[in-house]
């Protein structure tokens, strides 16, 4: 459980448009561990998508790296050996146009089965029916549908089954339930958690969901205009948030109950929006939201710092590594 | 096990097929076409065994019947040296669909690989070199050039053929270059790349079904046009040459002799006129059964 499967180190990428340059993702680092479901949360706009593609391989980092088992993986897909292409997957956040309509089940499950030569031939179909058993689906009613004639949650746990078909060891998961409603929600969310047990996978979960992160993530990385703000244990993080960002965040949960209510921070109110990624604000990038700034956050960005024991936080307030009184 | 599932597979298959042609029936017109078009395709197979006159189809004379109008045993009447003009229309036939049937499967197949692959390889220079060649291809007025390359090369059948596929793959490359530069971005095709399928896969088994429906609506409305296109050439004396049946060359024989003898230009013409409508038609029909299946 201590090990780490991932380390993503100073990673930064830069798209330049011609409105500016885009820091979509600037000077992360952190890791996952092996058997983790690590959590990144951020606005839209935050850059949780960016790091996911870069850890998969369709943009390459402008700078900085990734490192999965000790092994550099900043590279796009065309320069990653095939080897690395079968441990790492990815499932994309809208499953409608991550199956290519003109191709049944079978085939769409049939294709990492068939490029990573996971089995031979005859085996084949009964790959792709313990695949589609595997994500609830019965194979006889499911492998010759096109994917145009399921519902959004079928297509989504044949999109984790296509995930799953080399036995990849790291699941990079791009807001998977946040297209599907919230009944469905649910059905995938135990669906990957039972998987992540079975298959002792290690999940990278991003959302924008609070509420779905407490419940299934070990820990969590906040982000906040490809920044990170706040790296902390999920249970840290809920009771015991640091960063003013992070306790805007929780604030703004909806709640039913009073119970609810009084455990959640509450002097923060959230105002603003997030500031466009061209025109990063000067200082810290969050400053101009910020019910607690201060004179220098306008002129200094802060460094990150280890306050508690696997609680990292990026503010001004934690500078000196401890907390304000 | 197996068998249920290939009986499962196949009844898929025909539940898409039945549901398409529901979807294609219910425009009478092209159901119409359809007939129509099944029905010249088949007069133009057995043409030797459907004409009255086989013989006629050649170089046949016989000036004591020669410029009879319309009549029971002349249906169209006969051409101004004696020939039956309904058994050379049915003879022509064979000609404007062989020539849209070699056309189509010469520059159809050549310019969607080649749309496929600048559209894949967007802003390299195997896009550049593909795209402004068919550019320079598009700016020459189709007519003009297919004219120019059978004037140069001798009047045939043949070079009229390659003349045409010559000025038709471009129309192809263009459609599928566009497609392709939107589907690329598609998830499913990231998906594949970052499984590690080769190119040869993504082209043609990820990105090529979704190109199948509008190409296939283009190949059946550019079916009535290159024989259009055939017709002209052949009137202008630039396709199949007398004594053998061209649709084109009969109009232009029948020609002049209008108004008078007014079935030897009007009869080949309105040949021509039924099969490009029911093309079209046609084509009709597979749009308004793509364009459902599409929402």
């Amino acid at each position: 459980m201590s090990e780490e499967i991932l380390t993503v180190e100073n990673l930064k990428k830069y798209f330049v448009t011609k409105q500016g340059t885009v820091r979509a993702v600037d000077k992360v680092s952190f890791s996952v561990k092996q058997g983790e479901t690590c959590g990144l949360v951020g606005e839209s706009g935050s850059g949780k998508t960016t790091i996911a593609h870069t850890l998969v391989g369709i943009y390459e980092p402008t700078e900085g790296r990734a490192l999965f088992k000790g092994q550099n993986i900043s590279k796009v897909f065309n320069q990653r050996p095939k080897a690395l292409k079968k441990e790492i997957r990815i499932v994309f956040q809208d499953p409608g146009s991550s199956l290519n309509p003109r191709r049944s089940i079978k085939q769409i499950l049939e294709l990492p089965l068939k490029v990573h030569r996971i089995c031979n031939d005859s085996d084949r179909v009964e790959r792709v029916m313990e695949l589609l058993r595997m994500v609830e689906l019965p194979p006889e009613d499911y492998m010759y549908k096109s994917p145009q004639v399921i519902g959004g949650g079928e297509k989504q746990m044949v999109a984790i089954a296509r995930a799953l078909a080399p036995n990849p060891s790291f699941l990079v998961l791009d807001e998977p339930t946040s297209a599907l409603d919230v009944s469905v929600q649910a059905k995938i969310i135990n669906l990957l958690m039972q998987l992540q047990q079975n298959l002792n996978l290690t999940y990278l979960f991003i959302t924008h969901d609070l509420s779905l992160m407490r419940n299934i993530t070990n820990r969590v990385v906040i982000m906040y205009l490809g920044k990170i703000s706040e790296v902390a244990p999920t249970v840290e993080f809920f009771q015991n948030p640091f960063h003013p960002y992070t306790k805007m965040l929780l604030s703004s949960i909806p709640t039913v109950s009073d119970e609810e209510e009084n455990f959640k921070p509450k002097e923060v109110i959230s105002r603003g929006e997030i500031a466009s990624p061209v025109n990063v604000p000067s200082g810290c990038s969050f400053h101009l939201r910020c019910p607690q700034k201060m004179e220098i956050c306008s002129r200094a960005d802060p460094t990150v710092v280890e306050v508690e024991a696997d609680h990292l936080v990026r503010c001004h307030l934690f500078s000196d590594g401890r907390k304000p009184t | 096990m197996k068998k249920e599932l290939l009986v499962a597979a196949l009844s898929r298959s025909r539940a898409s097929f039945s549901k398409g042609w529901y979807k294609f029936s219910r425009n009478p017109l092209s159901v119409l076409g359809l007939i129509i078009l099944f029905s010249v395709i088949l007069t133009a197979i057995f043409a030797p065994y459907i004409s009255p006159y086989p013989e006629h189809a050649g170089a046949f004379t016989n000036f004591r019947e020669s410029g009879l109008p319309p009549s029971l045993t002349h249906f169209f009447g006969t051409d101004s040296v004696g020939r039956d003009i309904f058994s050379r229309v049915i003879f022509g036939y064979r000609f404007s669909l062989v020539l849209a049937v070699v056309v189509l499967s010469l520059a159809m197949p050549s310019g969607i690989i080649l749309g496929l692959i600048a559209g894949y390889y967007r802003r390299r220079w195997i896009e550049i070199v593909i795209m402004r060649i068919t550019d320079i291809f598009l700016a020459v007025p189709p007519l003009v050039l297919a004219l120019a390359i059978t004037v140069m090369l001798s009047p045939n059948l043949f070079n009229q053929m390659m003349a045409i596929s010559l000025m038709w793959w471009p129309w192809y490359c263009r459609l599928v270059y566009s497609l392709t530069t939107s589907l690329r971005h598609e998830y499913f095709v990231r998906e594949a790349e970052l499984t590690g399928a080769s190119k040869a896969h993504i082209l043609l088994r990820e990105i090529l079904p979704n190109c199948v429906a509008p190409v296939l609506t283009k190949m059946t409305l550019d079916a009535g046009f290159v024989i259009t296109v055939g017709a002209s050439l052949s009137f202008i004396g630039l396709g199949v040459q007398p004594p053998r049946p061209g649709l084109g060359t009969m109009v232009a024989d029948g020609a002049k002799r209008l108004p008078a003898e007014w079935w030897m230009a009007v009869f080949p013409a309105l040949a021509i006129v039924i099969v490009i409508l029911s093309f079209n038609l046609v084509g009709d029909g597979l749009r308004d059964m793509f364009a459902v299946e599409e929402v």
